[in-house]
Order: structure tokens, then C-alpha cells, then sequence
């Protein structure tokens, strides 16, 4: 029982690496959904596993079996294993817990007080622009969608350039990538092998919005030295985006650049990274599921519910 | 050397473009000046259009140019009450005086906060 409970445990560290090949061979759009839902798959198997081993736990304290109206005691491998795991367990969930909600706290007060702010300056279609001289540019998501770029940035930039800018921050907006990053940032919570997968996922929303924005103005070119330029003039400046709101500069632009100024790859057959990451996070849920239905069995086995 | 696809996109688009060319430019454009800073497709006429429109919404001001107007982004009603107390000024041609007399008739605090921001400029 404990051992297929440790599965969505281990199996979130095969992640980043399948996640880095996924994002290699699929095309970025697609890419971001398999990865973000492998991820969420793997973050609520995990948390499942920890939950159920917490609840082992608990009803071994013979008050708490009591009180869980347990007539026999509950049938677990040996007292030495499963009372420190659920002490590790309870441990690990309480401190993810705090993470995610200080970290949703600050997210939710940084997206309140842009929001704000988009929405007090006067919008030229979907522009806002703030007077500010550190060079930034970010997607607003809410209603209505916003871009918002500082005057530092539209000036560091040519017209053509800005073109692009906006391409890009509208291919986020229009495909919804806020939902995606505040997803990949809830996983990250949930394990640690996870925050770097993040990143990936993070990447992958940029790619996608990179594709999307070179399509749309017929120029990849044009679209690689804009984000370059722009994260050359943003680089070293602070910025007040909320972290769930994509920027133009996230993510690491040489790599993106290169992609965008590299041949466009035939789609190759070669997609076994994405394959195993769908796989390992399928494994994932099953072992968490099947070790969650026998913690219930169990349980109810030692309430005299059904015979042994 | 009119672009067809620039003239059919969505005018939030045209509009955002236009706003980011008065913007990055820092000084008053004129329809003529943002036709040539996008340096698109755009026919002079749906620049001037949208600068049209876009004034109407109250988020660029204009003041006359030679023949026109030019147009400049409002920043925010501070912003835009610095612009217009500068239009004034500009108005007169004994600059000098009027600013004499309009320091004259500040309030104390409004002299108290004059100094503060000359201070904290020098």
C-alpha cells in the first residue's frame, strides 16, 4: 500500500527532463498544452499520495482511530515506516501549502494593483501606456485585455518593432497563457522537481506567443530583434508585473531568438519525450488513485464495515 | 503606396499603433508625422481618422500647427492640466510677465510646493 503510494512522489523528478525534450520537438502551442497538463496530472497525484499518507498516519493515534470510528487497527506494513513517512508527509504538505498561498496572496495583490492601474490611464485599443523611465512590456489578462508597455520601452524601440512587441503580448492574451503560468506556478507548489518544469512551461508560453506574433506580421526576423531589443533595453530594470502575466523578456530570449531565426523543423516522428512525460504522469494519477481507493478500503475494513 | 492589409486591421490595433508613435516620439505629431513615423501602409487620411478619434475619447490632446493640428498623448489629468497651463503661456506674447503675474497670485502653499520641486529638480 505505502509503496504505490511513493510512485507520484518519485515520478515528478523524470519531469523536467521529458519536459525540456517535449518542448524541443512539438510545436510551441501544443508543447504548452501537454506540458501543463502532464504537470497539473503529476502535482495532484502527488498531493493525493501525501494526503493519504497523512491520513495513515493520523489514524494510527489511537485517539484519532477513535474518533475515525475505527473497531479494528488499521492494517498497515510495519509502524516504523509509515509513522516517520507521515510525519515527513504532513511536513511536506504544510510548507507547500504556505508557499502557494503566500505566493497566490502576492500574485493576486501584484495583478489587483496593474489591473488598477490599466485601468485608470486612458487605452488606445488594447495599449496602456505608462509613463515610466524602466523599459517594460507585459500582456494584462482580464476584461478587458490589456498591453502594457512603459514610454521608456517604446522609445527604445523602432515602429516596426513595437509592431511586433504587440503581436507578441496579443498572441498571450488571445490564447490565454495566464491561465497556463498560474497553473504551471500551483504545480511548482506541489513538488519541487516541478519549479523546474515551471520554467519550461513558462518558456513554452513564450515560444507559442513568439510563433503566433511571426505568423501574424510574416517575419520571423523582425520578431527575434524585437525581443532581443527589447530585452536589452529591459534588461537590469526593475519591473512591477505580476509574475502570472507574461512579459515580452521572460524566459531565456537567446534561446528563443535562435529558435525564431533557425529553419522551421518539419514536425519530426521523433515525439517519444512528449509520449513518456504523457505516460509518466498517466502512471502518476493511476498509482495515486489505486493507493488512495485502498487507504479507503482499509479505513473501512477497520471500521467493521466489510469483513477482511 | 497604399498597403491594403495594413487598412484592414482591426482599429484597436491602428489606434494602439498610432498612440505608441505619439508616445515614443515625446513631442506633438502632426497626421502627416505619424503617417511617416509608422512608415505602414496607412493612407494619411485613416491616420488622420483615428488621430480624429482618439481625440474624441479624450486620450490624446492637439494643439495648432501651421494649417493643423498636432497631437500628443494625455498622460493623466496632472499631466494634461501641466500641458494646458504651458498652451496658455505660450499663448501670450509677454511670456515673461504672465508668468510673473501668476507667481504672484500663488498661495503660500503653492509657493512652498514650487520651491520643494525646484529644489528637489537642482
Amino acid at each position: 500500500m505505502t509503496a504505490v503510494l511513493l510512485l507520484p512522489l518519485i515520478l515528478p523528478f523524470l519531469a523536467p527532463p521529458l519536459a525540456r525534450r517535449t518542448l524541443d520537438r512539438l510545436a510551441p502551442a501544443t508543447a504548452l498544452w501537454v506540458l501543463t497538463a502532464s504537470v497539473l496530472a503529476l502535482a495532484g497525484a502527488c498531493v493525493a499520495a501525501l494526503g493519504a499518507l497523512v491520513l495513515t498516519g493520523l489514524l494510527k493515534v489511537p485517539a484519532l482511530a477513535a474518533l475515525g470510528e475505527l473497531v479494528h487497527p488499521l492494517r498497515t506494513p510495519s509502524d516504523h515506516l509509515v509513522l516517520p513517512a507521515a510525519a515527513a508527509a504532513t511536513g511536506v504538505l504544510t510548507l507547500s501549502t504556505w508557499t502557494l498561498a503566500r505566493s497566490a496572496l502576492r500574485q493576486t495583490r501584484a495583478f489587483r494593483t496593474a489591473r488598477a492601474q490599466a485601468d485608470h490611464r486612458p487605452a488606445a485599443g488594447d495599449l496602456c501606456v505608462v509613463d515610466s523611465p524602466h523599459p517594460d512590456a507585459y500582456a494584462l489578462p482580464g476584461r478587458p485585455h490589456r498591453i502594457v508597455v512603459t514610454t521608456a520601452m517604446l522609445r527604445s524601440l523602432g515602429p516596426a518593432e513595437r509592431e511586433a512587441l504587440f503581436a507578441h503580448e496579443r498572441a498571450h492574451n488571445q490564447a490565454g497563457h495566464h491561465y497556463f503560468l498560474a497553473a504551471a506556478e500551483l504545480a511548482a507548489h506541489c513538488h519541487p522537481a516541478l519549479r523546474t518544469a515551471r520554467a519550461t512551461i513558462r518558456l513554452a508560453a513564450e515560444r507559442a506567443a513568439d510563433e503566433t506574433a511571426a505568423t501574424t506580421l510574416g517575419d520571423r526576423r523582425l520578431i527575434a530583434t524585437a525581443i532581443a531589443r527589447a530585452a536589452l533595453a529591459g534588461q537590469a530594470s526593475p519591473s512591477t508585473r505580476p509574475d502570472i502575466a507574461p512579459a515580452a523578456t521572460t524566459g531565456p530570449v537567446p534561446q528563443r531568438v535562435a529558435a525564431l531565426l533557425a529553419p522551421p523543423r518539419r514536425p519530426r516522428a521523433a515525439r517519444r519525450a512528449a509520449f513518456l512525460l504523457v505516460v509518466c504522469a498517466g502512471l502518476s494519477v493511476t498509482a495515486g488513485t489505486a493507493g488512495v481507493v485502498d487507504v479507503h478500503y482499509e479505513v473501512e475494513i477497520a471500521q467493521g464495515e466489510n469483513g477482511p | 503606396m497604399t498597403d491594403a492589409k495594413d487598412e484592414r486591421r482591426p482599429a484597436g490595433e491602428l489606434e494602439a499603433a498610432v498612440m505608441a508613435a505619439l508616445w515614443a516620439a515625446g513631442v506633438p505629431l502632426t497626421a502627416g508625422q505619424v503617417q511617416t513615423e509608422l512608415g505602414s501602409g496607412l493612407a494619411r487620411t485613416t491616420v488622420t481618422t483615428i488621430l480624429t478619434r482618439l481625440h474624441e475619447k479624450g486620450v490624446v490632446d492637439r494643439e495648432r500647427q501651421g494649417r493643423g493640428y498636432a497631437y500628443f498623448p494625455i498622460q493623466d489629468a496632472q499631466g494634461l492640466t501641466a500641458r494646458r497651463m504651458h498652451t496658455e503661456l505660450d499663448r501670450d506674447i509677454d511670456r515673461e510677465t504672465v508668468l510673473a503675474r501668476f507667481v504672484a497670485q500663488l498661495s503660500p502653499d503653492d509657493e512652498q510646493l514650487l520651491r520643494r520641486l525646484l529644489e528637489g529638480d537642482g
